[in-house]
């Protein structure tokens, strides 16, 4: 056997160092959020913090729910994962990238390895279904058009709209609208995907087929899939991790089965949809007979 | 009252905000310009939908202010036999401040609140935070071309509609009122000068043109995300916008004739 010579020494050493790093990196969370705190801009100043120092892993490979009622600040949460805001404490770091320290270019850079599925599905209205889909690859490679045109169709074959390929937005129905932005998000071929609500107002067979969608999708195309949604069993069935938000903080989380095993009465009313318990029916406000008594006087 | 002043300086302080936002907003879409060049193709779907679009209506303003022009021209300068300076009236009051402004305060209303609602839609159904989140400049692929093609269109449509009120006027003072046609466009040709008169209302309508694209594109992105906001952003273009022209074009006027 041939003495490996002090080039090919160094270079196997660089390719194990590369390699150990590299695995170092699958290891460590794809997504890690510290001590995070969010305010809105007012129009006349700051309002309170939305989260109270919320600390989250997001692992890469998985799915990965964030539930919580309305108003939780889940789609907030999405938009700082994203870099669309910017936190008020707290760090976000995606992939290594603490998303405070970056400039609009490295942002810019890091977003064209997510996707986003937005709720509405934000799909460009005066361009086709195709065109939408081509978006994002034309603005950011040179391809020739025929391999934009194979990516495009390959895209919306694996969401089972390539028929509908010449249809413009606004022929769309709500679930083939996400279908196709859905599409678009993952046509640069994205290391993680976020989902904001991609239930909501869908019918029980659009719902079916994006669930089977970002479940195949995770699969086949190795992502790590953040959703966030108010649709518990939907989102329970087909994710990894589940994280519960109220009132600022993470109030619940592990897998979906030691979700639904959770003690906590909060967790069980949400995930039974029960109107009183500890979230109360009635919005805080002086008792009702007393109010009444005080009006007849 | 404390409270009333306290309010007051809130707004105040609102406004500055919302006024620096805008200069912000402006060198932000200035920045996508050279971007452009290599993509003219967008300034050019642009231009056809903000300038093509408003033909019509600065056509049909500009014949029929020329015509009211040379109707109330004829009326006053006849009572002194100087009618046949009917030509000279209609051309300098449309070239000097009627063609600028009123091309300009139809822009404002035609195009800008189309630019405005356009973009706060866009806004509202997350159009521009899915281009962000493609790492897509919203501001440089959508705005910029929509800015430079409210800037090149308003000073030809202005030009149109100066061109169509001349006509207007001519056509009520030669065939209906019997004005003579050589005098009618030899005393316009003698005392409408290039450098004064014609160079003056380029300059005006390519200010508008500046001011009219800016806020309207401004108050489209800075809108509330909502039906309500909208609808505000693009009663603030037209009422803004509409001010701004007639501010700026006594500013411009006092510049260039003041002295």
């Amino acid at each position: 056997m041939a003495k490996p010579t002090p080039q090919r020494k160094k270079t196997e050493s660089t390719r194990g160092r590369g390699r150990r790093r590299s695995q170092k990196r699958r290891a460590e969370p794809l997504v890690r959020i510290r001590d995070l705190e969010f305010s809105h801009e007012g129009r006349y100043g700051t309002c309170p913090s939305l989260f109270k120092g919320i600390n989250l892993d997001i692992h890469r490979g998985k799915i990965v729910a964030i539930l919580g009622p309305s108003g939780t600040g889940k789609t907030t949460l999405l938009r700082l994962i994203g870099g669309q805001l910017s936190a008020s404490a707290g760090r976000v770091e995606v992939d290594g990238e603490q998303l405070s320290t970056l400039n609009r270019k490295g942002l810019y850079r890091l977003r064209r390895r997510i996707g986003m599925l937005f709720q509405s599905g934000a799909l460009l209205t005066d361009m086709t279904v195709f065109e939408n889909v081509a978006f994002p690859i034309l603005e950011h490679t040179r391809l020739p058009g025929k391999m934009v045109r194979d990516l495009v169709w390959m895209k919306l074959e694996a969401v089972g709209l390539r028929g509908a390929e010449a249809l413009m937005p606004a022929e769309l129905s709500g679930g083939m609208a996400r279908r196709v932005a859905l599409a678009r998000a993952i046509a640069l071929d994205p290391m993680m995907v976020l989902y904001d609500e991609p239930f909501t107002g869908q019918d029980p067979i659009s719902m079916g087929v994006l669930m089977k969608l970002i479940r195949e999708l995770n699969q086949t195309l190795r992502l790590t899939s953040v959703v966030v949604s108010h649709d518990v069993e939907e989102t329970l069935s087909i994710a990894d991790y589940v994280y519960l938000l109220s009132e600022g903080q993470v109030v619940g989380k592990g897998s979906p089965q030691q979700i639904r095993q959770a003690q906590s009465p909060w967790i069980q009313q949400f995930l039974k949809g029960e109107p009183d318990g500890p979230v109360p029916f009635h919005y805080p406000a002086e008792p009702f007979h007393t109010v009444l008594m005080g009006a007849q006087e | 009252m404390s409270e009333v002043v306290h309010q007051w300086l809130l707004s105040l302080f609102s406004l500055f905000r919302r006024l620096g936002r805008g200069q912000f907003f402006l060198f932000h879409l200035l920045g996508g310009i050279p971007s452009l060049i290599p993509r003219f193709r967008l300034v050019i779907q642009q231009l056809y939908a903000i300038g093509v679009h408003s033909l019509t209506i600065v056509m049909v303003a500009g014949l029929f202010v020329g015509m009211v022009l040379g109707l109330q021209g004829y009326n006053t300068l006849v009572d002194f036999g100087a009618e046949e300076s009917l030509g000279v009236l209609v051309a300098l009051s449309l070239v000097r401040e009627l063609g600028p402004v009123v091309a300009a305060l139809l822009f404002a209303g035609r195009a800008g609140s189309a630019l405005t609602a356009e973009i706060g839609l866009m806004k509202a159904t997350e159009q521009l935070s899915g281009m962000e989140m493609m790492a897509v400049d919203p501001v440089h692929r959508m705005i910029s071309p929509r800015f430079l093609a409210g800037f090149i269109s308003l000073p030809l449509l202005t030009a149109i509609f100066t061109l169509l009120g001349v006509f207007g006027g001519y056509f009520v003072a030669v065939p209906l009122l019997g004005v003579d046609e050589g005098a009618f466009w030899s005393q316009m040709q003698a005392r409408v000068d290039f450098f004064e008169d014609i160079q003056s209302g380029v300059i005006k309508s390519v200010v508008f043109g500046f001011v009219v694209s800016w806020i309207a594109l401004f108050e489209g992105y800075d809108a509330t995300a909502t039906s309500e906001g909208v609808s505000r952003a693009t009663t603030r273009t037209v009422v803004h916008a509409s001010l701004a022209i007639l501010g700026l074009d006594f500013v411009l006027t006092a510049l260039m004739f003041g002295a």
